[in-house]
C-alpha cells in the first residue's frame, strides 16, 4: 500500500485535521469568553492543508509558517498543552508566553518559526534549505504562506533564491481565497499563484485542498524532487477560510459569496471521514479518535489554567542569548 | 605587529573563522569578484558552496541568512552598502531582531551582517547613509563600528563568534587607514567594550566610527591650546559601553559626542541623553552634539564634505565648553 493509503497514516492525517478544529472551537470559546488576549485568527476550514502538507515531510524536515499559527504545529505532529498554555500567555507555553496566538511555533517539532508579518517566511525557508545543504542533510524547508503574502516581495525573493541556488525548498501557498477582508481575485494578478511558478523555473502545482490526500500526495512528490537536488516546488492549495479574519472582531470583515454554502459543504474533515468509511474504515474507531481528541483538548485546557503567568523577568530574557537586567525605575514599579 | 589596513583587517578576519568554522559562510552582491578587497582568494580557498554570489535581493538573501542560522550555521553577510540594508528591514526587523524573542528562546541566530557606511565621497543622499541609530532603537541586534583596523579584525572575529546577531557598520573613512593589527587566529575585542583612544582631563570626546579619527586630529590641535581632550570609542553601540563613558566625565565634567550620523536620534543623542540622566551632577557644562545636520547628503563635494564632523567644529565646541573665546 502507498504511504499515502497506509492506513495508520490515514487514520493520523484524519487525528491531526480533528486535533486542529476541535483545539481551534474551544479556542475561540474562550477567547470570546475573554480567557485568551490579543487576536485570534483561526484555521478553521483549511486543516487538509495543513495537515496533508505535513504528512509528507519528516519530523526532521523544516517548516515555516504564518500568523494563522494554530494547524501548522498540529498538523506536523506537536502536543496540545504547550500550545494552549501560548494562547493563556502562561510560562509553560512553546513560546514562554511571548508568542501568542500569531506564533505558535514549535523548534522542537522543526518550526522555524510562525511568523506574522505576511509573507516573511520565504526567505527563511530558504535560508534553512541552504542551511540543510550546506551540512550535507537530506532535510527539506517548507514554508506555508498565504494568498495575501503571494503579494510580498519577500515571498518572491525567497522563491527566485531557491530557484536559482535549486535548495531543497517546498512552497505552499493555501489560498484560503480571502486577504483579511480583500478576495484573491482583487489581489492576485493571473488566475493562479501557482502559475507563477514559470517565472522561476520551477514546477507550479495546483491542488484541491479540501483533499488531504491529495495535498499530501503533490507535497511528497516535491519533496521527493528537493531531496533529490532537483529544486524547489511552488504548490497553491485551494482551500477556504470559515470564520472571521480574526475571531470575535464583532463582525466579519470577509465578502461572502452564495459560493460560501459550497466550501462549507466540502468540509475537509466530514470529506475524510466519509471517505475513510467508503473504504471501510469502523465508523466506532473514528469516534474513539473524535473522544480521545475531546480529552486531550480538555487536558491542555486544564494543565494551561493551572500553569503559572511568566515572571517580570521573561520579558527581558531572549532579547540576547544573555538575559537584559531590568532597568531600576522599571523594576522599582513591577 | 604587522601594520595593516581596515579593509585587509575585515578580510583577515573572515578568512580566519571561515578556517577555523566549518559552519561559517559568506553571501552578498559580487563578493566572488572581490570589489573592495576583503574577500581576496576566498573563492579558490573555501569554494563557491561557501562563496555565494547572491541575486540582487537584499531582503532575500539577508533572511536567508537568518533562516540558515536558526538550523546552525553562522553566515557573515555582506551587505555592501549600508543603504542597501533599507530593502532588508523586514527580515532584520521583524525576523532577524525578533525570532528569538517571539518564539521564547527556541531561536538561535548567530549571524552577522556587514555593511560599509561610503559617505564623503560625492555618492549622493542614496548611497551615503550612516544608519546604525535606527537599529539601535530595535532590541535584539548587535551593533559595532570599530574606526581602526585592529578594532575591526578583533570585534569582526568576535561577532563571527557571537551567538547574537551582530549588525557590522564599517565606516570608509577608515578603509586605507593602517594599524598594527595582532596576526594570533584568537584575537578578539570583546563586544560591548570602548575603548579610550587618547587620555584627557578637560573634556571627554565620545566618538562614533570615522568620527573617531576627526576627534584625534581635534584633540592634537588643541592640545597646543592647553585644552585637553579624552577621546572615547565606544566601538560597539550595543551594547553601549555606559560605564567607560560615564566615569570618564565624571573625571572631565564636559562631553562632546561626536557622530557622523544625523543629529536627531543619533547615537550622539543617546549618549548625550545617558550623561544627563546619569552624571548631570559631574557636569560642569552642557553636553555638545557634533553630527551631520537633519538634511540630505548632495553629490557636489563643495557642499557635502562640510556636513560632517569636522576638526574645526569639534575645536570649536571644545573652547564653547571651557570658555575659551572663539578667534574672531
Amino acid at each position: 500500500m502507498s504511504p499515502i493509503g497506509d492506513n495508520d497514516r490515514r487514520l493520523e492525517k484524519y487525528r491531526r485535521m480533528q486535533r486542529i478544529r476541535q483545539f481551534e472551537t474551544k479556542a475561540e470559546s474562550m477567547h470570546a469568553a475573554g480567557e485568551i488576549p490579543g487576536a485570534l485568527h483561526t484555521y478553521a476550514g483549511m486543516e487538509a492543508s495543513g495537515v496533508g502538507a505535513c504528512m509528507a515531510l519528516r519530523d526532521d524536515d523544516y517548516m515555516v509558517g504564518t500568523h494563522r499559527s494554530h494547524g501548522h504545529p498540529i498538523a506536523k505532529g506537536s502536543t496540545l498543552r504547550p500550545l494552549m498554555a501560548e494562547l493563556l500567555g502562561k510560562v509553560t507555553g512553546v513560546c514562554k508566553g511571548k508568542g501568542g496566538s500569531m506564533h505558535l511555533s514549535d523548534f522542537s517539532m522543526g518550526s522555524l518559526g510562525e511568523t506574522s508579518i505576511v509573507g516573511s517566511g520565504g526567505p527563511v525557508a530558504a535560508g534553512a534549505a541552504l542551511g540543510a545543504k550546506l551540512q550535507g542533510l537530506d532535510r527539506v524547508a517548507l514554508c506555508f504562506f498565504g494568498d495575501g503574502a503571494s503579494s510580498e516581495g519577500a515571498i518572491h525573493e525567497g522563491m527566485n533564491l531557491a530557484a536559482v541556488w535549486k535548495l531543497p525548498a517546498i512552497f505552499v501557498c493555501e489560498n484560503n481565497r480571502f486577504g483579511m477582508s480583500t478576495p484573491t481575485s482583487a489581489a492576485v494578478a493571473g488566475e493562479h499563484v501557482a502559475d507563477r511558478a514559470h517565472g522561476y523555473g520551477i514546477p507550479g502545482v495546483i491542488v484541491d485542498g479540501q483533499d488531504v490526500d491529495a495535498v499530501e500526495e503533490v507535497v511528497r512528490e516535491a519533496v521527493d524532487r528537493a531531496r533529490a537536488g532537483k529544486g524547489p516546488t511552488l504548490i497553491e492549495t485551494k482551500t477556504y477560510r470559515y470564520r472571521d479574519h480574526a475571531v470575535n472582531m464583532g463582525r466579519d470583515l470577509t465578502p461572502r459569496g452564495p459560493e460560501h454554502d459550497d466550501w462549507v459543504a466540502r468540509d475537509p474533515i466530514d470529506l475524510y471521514r466519509a471517505r475513510l468509511l467508503a473504504d471501510g474504515v469502523d465508523s466506532e474507531d473514528l469516534d474513539a479518535i473524535d473522544s480521545a481528541i475531546a480529552d486531550e483538548v480538555a487536558d491542555c485546557l486544564t494543565f494551561a489554567r493551572d500553569s503559572a503567568y511568566p515572571a517580570f523577568e521573561e520579558a527581558f530574557d531572549h532579547v540576547f542569548v544573555d538575559r537584559l537586567p531590568i532597568p531600576a525605575d522599571v523594576a522599582a514599579h513591577v | 605587529m604587522p601594520r595593516i589596513t581596515f579593509l585587509e583587517a575585515i578580510q583577515q578576519a573572515q578568512a580566519e573563522e571561515l578556517e577555523r568554522d566549518p559552519r561559517v559562510f559568506m553571501m552578498g552582491e559580487d563578493i566572488r569578484c572581490n570589489v573592495f578587497g576583503t574577500t581576496t582568494g576566498f573563492v579558490e580557498r573555501f569554494g563557491e558552496e561557501r562563496i555565494r554570489d547572491t541575486p540582487i535581493s537584499e531582503n532575500g538573501f539577508i533572511g536567508a541568512a537568518g533562516g540558515a542560522a536558526m538550523v546552525g550555521m553562522r553566515p557573515i553577510v555582506d551587505a555592501t552598502l549600508s543603504s542597501f540594508l533599507y530593502p532588508a528591514m523586514d527580515q532584520i526587523c521583524s525576523i532577524i531582531a525578533k525570532s528569538r524573542y517571539i518564539y521564547g528562546g527556541q531561536a538561535r541566530l548567530p549571524l552577522v551582517i556587514r555593511s560599509c557606511m561610503f559617505y564623503g565621497n560625492s555618492n549622493a543622499a542614496q548611497h551615503s547613509d550612516r544608519p546604525y541609530s535606527m537599529f539601535m532603537n530595535m532590541p535584539g541586534l548587535k551593533i559595532i563600528c570599530p574606526s581602526d583596523a585592529a578594532d575591526m579584525k578583533g570585534l569582526l572575529k568576535a561577532a563571527v563568534r557571537d551567538d547574537d546577531p551582530v549588525l557590522s557598520f564599517e565606516d570608509g573613512t577608515c578603509w586605507i587607514n593602517k594599524a598594527e593589527v595582532p596576526d594570533d587566529p584568537d584575537f578578539m575585542i570583546p563586544i560591548g567594550k570602548g575603548d579610550i583612544k587618547r587620555e584627557g582631563t578637560d573634556i571627554t570626546v565620545i566618538a562614533i566610527a570615522g568620527g573617531v579619527n576627526v576627534a584625534l586630529k581635534a584633540a592634537k590641535q588643541l592640545q597646543g591650546e592647553g585644552i585637553s581632550l579624552e577621546v572615547i570609542d565606544p566601538r560597539t553601540l550595543v551594547p553601549l559601553d555606559r560605564d567607560l563613558i560615564l566615569r570618564s566625565v565624571r573625571k572631565t565634567g564636559r562631553a562632546i559626542c561626536v557622530d557622523p550620523a544625523h543629529k536627531t536620534c543619533s547615537a550622539a543623542s543617546e549618549i548625550a541623553a545617558t550623561i544627563v540622566e546619569d552624571a548631570f551632577e559631574a557636569l560642569r557644562a552642557p553636553v555638545l552634539r557634533v553630527t551631520t545636520p537633519d538634511t540630505h547628503l548632495p553629490f557636489s563635494p563643495h557642499i557635502e564634505k562640510p556636513l560632517y564632523p569636522t576638526v574645526e567644529r569639534i575645536v570649536a565646541a571644545a573652547r564653547r565648553l571651557v570658555g575659551v573665546a572663539q578667534p574672531a
